[in-house]
C-alpha cells in the first residue's frame, strides 16, 4: 500500500509541475484533454482490464454527460456544479439498468451489444435537434467557476481537470487494491470460480459498468464546460474505439497505464499534425501491433523489452 | 397509408435485406468455424465496391471483368488478414480477437481512404436504370440483380456446404473443432477457407449494392453492423435463417424510414439487435439449447 501511495504522490507531483515545463502555450490545451481522456480510459479500464467486460459504447456515456450538462446549463440556466453530479447519477442509473441484460452477454456478443447501444445514443444526439442542436452542435455552455474565479484559460482548466483526474486515479487505485478489486480480477480470470468463492459476479459486473459510466459522464460534463461547445461527432463509434485503443496500449488492468495510453493517443495527432489523414491508419496498426506483440500493454511490455535487451547485452558471448 | 407505398418500401427493403443477408452469412461462416466475430467483415464489403471502381476507372477494365477482379482482390485481402493477423495471435482470447479485428478494420478503412480519398463514388448499374413497374410500385433493374445474385450465391453456398468434401469438413469444424481435428480434418485450413468464403461473399455484396447506394471508404462500418444484425436474428446460422433475418431487417428498416423517420433508420437495426440479444440470444428461430452468449 505504501508503494501505491508513493506512486500516486510522484504522479501528482508530475501533474502539478508539468505546466512549469511547458510554460503555457498550445500544449496546455492538449494536456487538458489528456486529463479528460485519462479519466475516460480509467473508467473503461475498470470494466475491461479488471472485470474483463468489453464495452464499445463508452463514448455514448461520455456524450450523455456532456449533453446533460450542456443542455441543462446553456438552455435552462441551471448551476453547472449542481448539474454535474445529477448528470453522473442519471447516467449511472441508466447504465445500471441496461447493465443487467447487457452484461449477461459475453465476449463478442457483449462487444456488439455495447457497440449498438453507443450508436443508438449517437443517433439520438443527432436527431433530437430541438434539444441538442443536432449535427451542428450545442454552443454557449458556460465555463465552470468557483467564487470569482472562472475557469476560462488553459492553465486554470488544466488544474481544474487534473484535480478531478487525480481524485479518480486515487479512487481507482484504492478500489483495485480492495476486496472489490480482487473480486473483479477473480471474475476476469474465471467467472465460475469467482462465483463459487461467493462473489456476486452478476451484480458486481453491473456495478462496475455503472461506475465506469459515472466516470465517463463526469468527464463528459467537464469536457462540455471546458469546450463550451459539444457536437455529436465527438461521441461516435470512432471515439469509443479510441478509448479502447488507449486502454489496450497503456495496459489492461493498470491505472497508470491508462494515463500512458491516454497521453500517447491524445498527443499523437498533435505530433502527426502534418499527416492528418494518417492517424486513422496508425490507430489501426497500433491496435493490431499491441495485441500481437505486446498484449500486456506499454506498462508491462516495455519493462519486459528492456529486460530482454539487457539480458542479451549481459551475455555478449552467447551468439 | 396507401398500399402502393407499402409495397414500394417492402420491395426496396427486400433488396437491401438481401445485402444484409449476404454479409450476415459471411459473419456466420467465420463465427461457426472459429468462434470469432469478424469486426472487419464490413471492410470487405467496402473493398468490393471500391476495388470494382478502381479496376473500372483507373485500369479501364469493362464491368464484367472488373467485378471478378475485385472479388479476387478482396478475397486475397481476406487471406492476408487471416494469415498475418488471426493465425499468429499468441493469446486468442475473445477480447484480443475483438480488438485485433477492430484494428484490422480501421487499418483497411484508413488505407482505402489514403488510396482512394474521402469522396463518395457511384458504380454504374449493371443493366441500365429504367424503372420497372410492379403493381403500383417501381423497382430498378439493379434491385433484380441484387435479389438474383443473392439467390445464386446462397444456393452455391448451400451446395458447397452439403455436397463437397471441403464444405462438409467445414461443417464438422463448426460442430466440434476438436473432434473434426481428430478425424483428420485440417482445422486451420478450414479456418482459412472460412475467411476466403466470407470475404468473397462480403465483396460481392459490396459490389451489387454500390450502384444503388454509392460507395466510399467508410461504408463498411454500417453495412457490416447491419449484416451482423441479420446474422444475430438468424441465430448465427450460415443458411436460410440468416437470409430471413436479413430480409426482415431490410424491410423493417425501409418501412421505419418511410413511415416513422429516416433519421432513425439506422437506430432501428440496433434496437432490433439489442432486443434479440436480450430476449432471444439464440436467434429468432433457434432453439434455446444452443449456448451463444
Amino acid at each position: 500500500m505504501k508503494r501505491e501511495l508513493l506512486k500516486f504522490l510522484a504522479f501528482s507531483a508530475l501533474v502539478l509541475l508539468a505546466p512549469l515545463l511547458f510554460k503555457g502555450g498550445y500544449l496546455m490545451n492538449v494536456l487538458v484533454f489528456v486529463g479528460i481522456n485519462t479519466m475516460l480510459a480509467i473508467g473503461l479500464n475498470l470494466l475491461l482490464g479488471y472485470a474483463g467486460q468489453i464495452s464499445l459504447g463508452h463514448a455514448g456515456f461520455f456524450g450523455l454527460g456532456a449533453y446533460l450538462s450542456g443542455i441543462l446549463t446553456a438552455s435552462y440556466g441551471l448551476d453547472p456544479w449542481l448539474v454535474m453530479p445529477l448528470a453522473a447519477i442519471a447516467v449511472g442509473c441508466l447504465a445500471f439498468l441496461i447493465g443487467f441484460p447487457i452484461l449477461k452477454l459475453r465476449g463478442h456478443y457483449l462487444a456488439m451489444a455495447t457497440l449498438g447501444l453507443g450508436i443508438i445514443i449517437y443517433i439520438v444526439f443527432n436527431e433530437t435537434v430541438e434539444l441538442t442542436g443536432g449535427p451542428s452542435g450545442l454552443s454557449g455552455i458556460p465555463n465552470l467557476s468557483i467564487g470569482a474565479t472562472t475557469f476560462d484559460t488553459d492553465i486554470r482548466n488544466y488544474y481544474l481537470i487534473w484535480t478531478f483526474t487525480l481524485v479518480i486515479v486515487l479512487l481507482a487505485v484504492n478500489l483495485t487494491n480492495s476486496r472489490v478489486g480482487r473480486a473483479l480480477k477473480a471474475i476476469h480470470d474465471s467467472e465460475v470460480a469467482a462465483r463459487v468463492m461467493g462473489v456476486n459476479a452478476r451484480l458486481l459486473k453491473v456495478q462496475v459498468f455503472a461506475l465506469s459510466a459515472v466516470i465517463s459522464s463526469l468527464a463528459g460534463s467537464l469536457y462540455a464546460h471546458t469546450m463550451t461547445f459539444v457536437s455529436p461527432a465527438s461521441f461516435g463509434f470512432n471515439f469509443s474505439i479510441e478509448l479502447l485503443t488507449m486502454v489496450v496500449i497503456g495496459g489492461l488492468g493498470s491505472i497508470y497505464g491508462s494515463f500512458l495510453g491516454a497521453a500517447l493517443l491524445t498527443l499523437l495527432p498533435e505530433l502527426l499534425r502534418g499527416a492528418q489523414d494518417y492517424d486513422i491508419v496508425i490507430y489501426g496498426a497500433l491496435l493490431m501491433a499491441m495485441v500481437m506483440f505486446m498484449p500486456g500493454g506499454l506498462v508491462r511490455g516495455v519493462p519486459e523489452l528492456v529486460r530482454k535487451v539487457t539480458r542479451m547485452k549481459g551475455r555478449p558471448d552467447h551468439a | 397509408m396507401q398500399f402502393d407505398q407499402l409495397l414500394q418500401y417492402t420491395l426496396s427493403g427486400l433488396a437491401t435485406g438481401a445485402i444484409y443477408a449476404l454479409i450476415g452469412i459471411g459473419f456466420s461462416i467465420i463465427y461457426n468455424s472459429t468462434g470469432i466475430i469478424n469486426f472487419a467483415q464490413g471492410e470487405f464489403v467496402m473493398l468490393g465496391g471500391m476495388l470494382t471502381l478502381f479496376f473500372l476507372e483507373l485500369l479501364k477494365l469493362p464491368l464484367w471483368a472488373a467485378i471478378p477482379c475485385s472479388v479476387l482482390a478482396s478475397t486475397l485481402g481476406g487471406v492476408l488478414f487471416e494469415r498475418l493477423a488471426i493465425r499468429p495471435l499468441r493469446q486468442p482470447t475473445p477480447i484480443n480477437l475483438v480488438i485485433i479485428t477492430i484494428g484490422a478494420s480501421i487499418l483497411i478503412r484508413g488505407l482505402a481512404m489514403l488510396l482512394w480519398g474521402k469522396d463518395t463514388h457511384s458504380l454504374p448499374p449493371f443493366s441500365g436504370d429504367e424503372p420497372i413497374a410492379i403493381g403500383g410500385a417501381t423497382i430498378l433493374p439493379q434491385h433484380l440483380w441484387i435479389l438474383g445474385i443473392t439467390v445464386v450465391v446462397i444456393v452455391a453456398n448451400k451446395f458447397f456446404f452439403y455436397h463437397t468434401i471441403s464444405g462438409k469438413a467445414m461443417r464438422a469444424c463448426a460442430y466440434n473443432r476438436r473432434a473434426a481435428g481428430l478425424v483428420g480434418i485440417d482445422v486451420r485450413r478450414m479456418v482459412l477457407f472460412s475467411f476466403i468464403i466470407s470475404s468473397a461473399m462480403g465483396s460481392v455484396a459490396g459490389i451489387i449494392v454500390a450502384p444503388l447506394t454509392m460507395t466510399a471508404y467508410d461504408v463498411g462500418i454500417m453495412l457490416g453492423l447491419k449484416g451482423f444484425c441479420a446474422a444475430i436474428i438468424g441465430g448465427m446460422s450460415s443458411g436460410l435463417a440468416t437470409v430471413v433475418g436479413g430480409l426482415i431487417l431490410g424491410v423493417l428498416e425501409s418501412l421505419g424510414a418511410g413511415l416513422i423517420s429516416s433519421g432513425y433508420k439506422d437506430a432501428i437495426a440496433f434496437i432490433i439487435l439489442l432486443l434479440i440479444l436480450f430476449i432471444r440470444p439464440q436467434g429468432l428461430f433457434g432453439k434455446a439449447d444452443t449456448e451463444r452468449v
